[in-house]
């Protein structure tokens, strides 16, 4: 077993990759239409926990308010649509710029905040979006039922009605994003952010511009999120203020961290765990959310490292565990 | 006088906020951790004494309004001691996981509380047997009136406020505590046994919490299973207001928020009462970032 492990890690990294694009792309094949939606919902929480990684994992900044930007894309979409015809997928940098926008606006005064109290301002302000999306700010919002009748996205004349197009439309996304939150993590500000998580005193002393660089990881956070946001009103059609509900937020809060911090695969491992199976697990609707709390509360006692973790995460959680125990006599 | 009207509704809504906003500043203050379990705590309290009361009340085969302090007993030990279950359970084996894994633990809690509620009960809203409460109200002069219900609400929180200050800057245990909140490690090398006073910490906050939903329940006849959330959230922003980890702050921050509130909903418009509290609360934040009361800490090096 160990020894298959190993090998299977010697692997061209490469092939993994090329092996999972095809995998997407085949799986939705021979399934119907629900578990081509379900499949596409899968993505979307992918994406959405891909730019909350951004936020979380890798810069350590509590933000339990995520699902605003994603509502704040969505209803750009929306509103650029319904009032000026905007086509939905002209509408998408639109979505990306509005919400990376409020990302700036909402962290720029509230950065040199302690952990606690900036997650705290991100639940407010993920509440204040939704109360305003609710009251009908200016009367276009639509209120409680939000807006509908938004156009499907379009390509060449061609509309993508089928949940199967939609599908694939994410998967290019999705396939964009993962490539680009990569070559981040690995990239001069990937390793800013991660200074920053672990000790940020240290790296301002090292010359790391911190107030910039956790900057940069909200409005590029945010920003993605409204993107995912768009593409969302694209396949629904109708959106409403429960976008940026505190639940969603925790569901998004939930995949980053179950899967471990910090870690591509562990995000879409995390997405399977809190939206995928519970999806799946429609029928047993009525003792869903206490099963989905015991597998939460067990899958951190058993690895608080989370399911699918980056390799500097789990020597670092490791280590503190046997700090903190009285030094064994032997190691194990 | 209206704004001495609004000012005392708006009282009687911070008492709430506070008396849930001690548990999770105490429980911060001890273990840095934001424990989202604890607003469905306060509201199983408030499922709780309906069973209670209902149960007691087809004993006595009367409506009594004595009924009521066997009921508060019953739902401050029961849900003391979920809560120490919970932390026994859920958080121990997490004190050394870092920050994230305990959050995700205590959503997992709250998740597990809040389904169970709506699985036990039914998703419905409940109503408290009526004539337990008294209904009376008091006019204080123009145009001003106080129920009485206010008043039992108020005396009531501010003596259980005012008894756990006491407890907390004078007993042994409170020093204790206070100890624990600063430093584990030189908490237990001083003799403190730092695992028996998080165990306290766990009996108190969610006691008052489950008191405190219970009287909610009393003070509004109605509930349902969505008032974990709703009061929970306020309650945490009322902590952070006043500085969470900080007893007296949790207090005076669950006042201002109750107080913001109202006002905003009397004078500005009710559906915009709660985007002014968070707006405020916000604003707040950015001037005086460890909120009202927090210390000001040095950065760690």
């Amino acid at each position: 077993m160990e020894r298959l492990l190993t090998r299977l890690r010697q692997v061209n990294p490469l092939w993994w990759q090329v092996g999972f694009i095809v995998l997407a792309v085949l799986l939705p094949l021979p399934l119907g239409d629900y578990y081509r939606s379900v499949l596409w919902r899968t993505g979307l929480y992918v994406m959405l926990g891909l730019s909350l990684n951004i936020i979380v994992g890798y810069a350590g900044l509590f933000q339990l308010g995520h699902a605003a930007f994603y509502a704040l894309g969505a209803y750009t979409a929306a509103l650029l649509n319904l009032y000026f015809n905007v086509p939905l997928l002209l509408t998408l940098p639109a979505s990306i710029v509005v919400a990376a926008f409020f990302g700036y606006l909402i962290t720029r005064p509230i950065l040199h905040l302690r952990g606690d109290y900036l997650c705290i301002v991100t639940i407010a302000f993920g509440e204040v979006v939704r109360l305003v999306l609710v009251n009908n700010l200016f009367g276009i919002t639509g209120g409680a039922n939000g807006l509908c009748g938004i156009d499907r996205p379009a390509l060449f004349g061609f509309e993508l009605r089928q949940p199967i197009y939609h599908y694939y439309l994410m998967l290019i996304f999705l396939v964009i994003s993962i490539f680009a939150v990569h070559r981040l993590e690995h990239s001069r500000l990937g390793r800013a952010w991660m200074y920053v998580r672990e000790d940020e005193v240290a790296a301002e002393a090292m010359g790391v511009d911190t107030t910039r660089v956790k900057l940069l990881a909200f409005v590029l956070g945010s920003g993605w999120a409204g993107l995912v946001g768009a593409l969302y009103a694209g396949k629904i059609t109708v959106i409403s203020p429960d976008m940026s509900k505190f639940m969603e937020s925790v569901i998004m809060f939930c995949i980053v961290v179950l899967g471990g911090a910090g870690s591509i695969p562990g995000i879409l491992v995390g997405t399977l765990g809190m939206v995928t199976l519970p999806e799946l697990s429609r029928p047993l609707k009525a003792w869903r959310d206490a099963w989905l709390g015991f597998a939460m509360v067990a899958m951190m006692i058993l690895r608080p490292e989370g399911l699918w973790p980056s390799r500097r995460v789990r020597l670092e959680i490791r280590g503190a565990k046997e700090e903190a125990l009285p030094a064994p006599a032997t190691g194990d | 006088m209206q704004f001495i009207q609004q000012m005392i509704n708006g009282l009687t809504i911070g008492a709430f906020y506070s008396l849930v906003a001690l548990g999770y500043t105490m429980v911060y203050g001890v273990l840095k951790l934001i424990n989202f379990a604890h607003g469905d705590l306060f509201m199983w309290g408030a499922y709780l004494g309906l069973t209670g009361l209902n149960v007691l009340l087809a004993l006595l085969a009367q409506t009594s309004a004595w009924a009521i302090l066997p009921v508060v007993i019953i739902v401050m030990t029961t849900v003391a001691l979920a809560g120490v279950l919970v932390e026994r359970v859920a958080y121990r084996p997490l004190r050394t996981a870092g920050r994230l894994a305990p959050v995700i633990s205590a959503l997992g809690v709250a998740f597990i509380l809040e389904s169970l509620a709506r699985n036990v009960y039914g998703a419905s809203w409940k109503t408290y047997p009526a004539g337990i409460t008294p209904t009376g109200r008091i006019a204080l002069g123009g145009n001003v009136r106080v129920s009485v219900m206010q008043i039992v609400v108020l005396v009531a929180s501010f003596l259980i406020m005012g008894a756990l200050y006491l407890f907390i800057q004078r007993t042994r245990t409170g020093t204790a505590m206070r100890a624990v909140s600063l430093d584990h490690d030189i908490s237990r090398l001083m003799g403190i046994d730092v695992d028996r006073i998080i165990s306290i910490v766990f009996i108190i906050g969610p006691g008052l919490g489950g008191v405190a939903g219970l009287i909610v329940a009393l003070y509004y006849g109605s509930f349902d299973f969505t008032l974990g959330w709703v009061f929970g959230l306020k309650a945490f922003i009322a902590a952070i207001l006043g500085g969470i980890g900080n007893i007296p702050g949790a207090m005076l921050g669950g006042m201002l928020l109750g107080i913001i509130e109202t006002l905003g909903s009397g004078y500005i418009s009710p559906q915009w009462k709660d985007v002014i509290a968070y707006v405020i609360l916000i604003v707040i934040l950015i001037f005086r970032p460890t909120g009202l009361l927090g210390e000001r800490m040095a950065q760690k090096l």
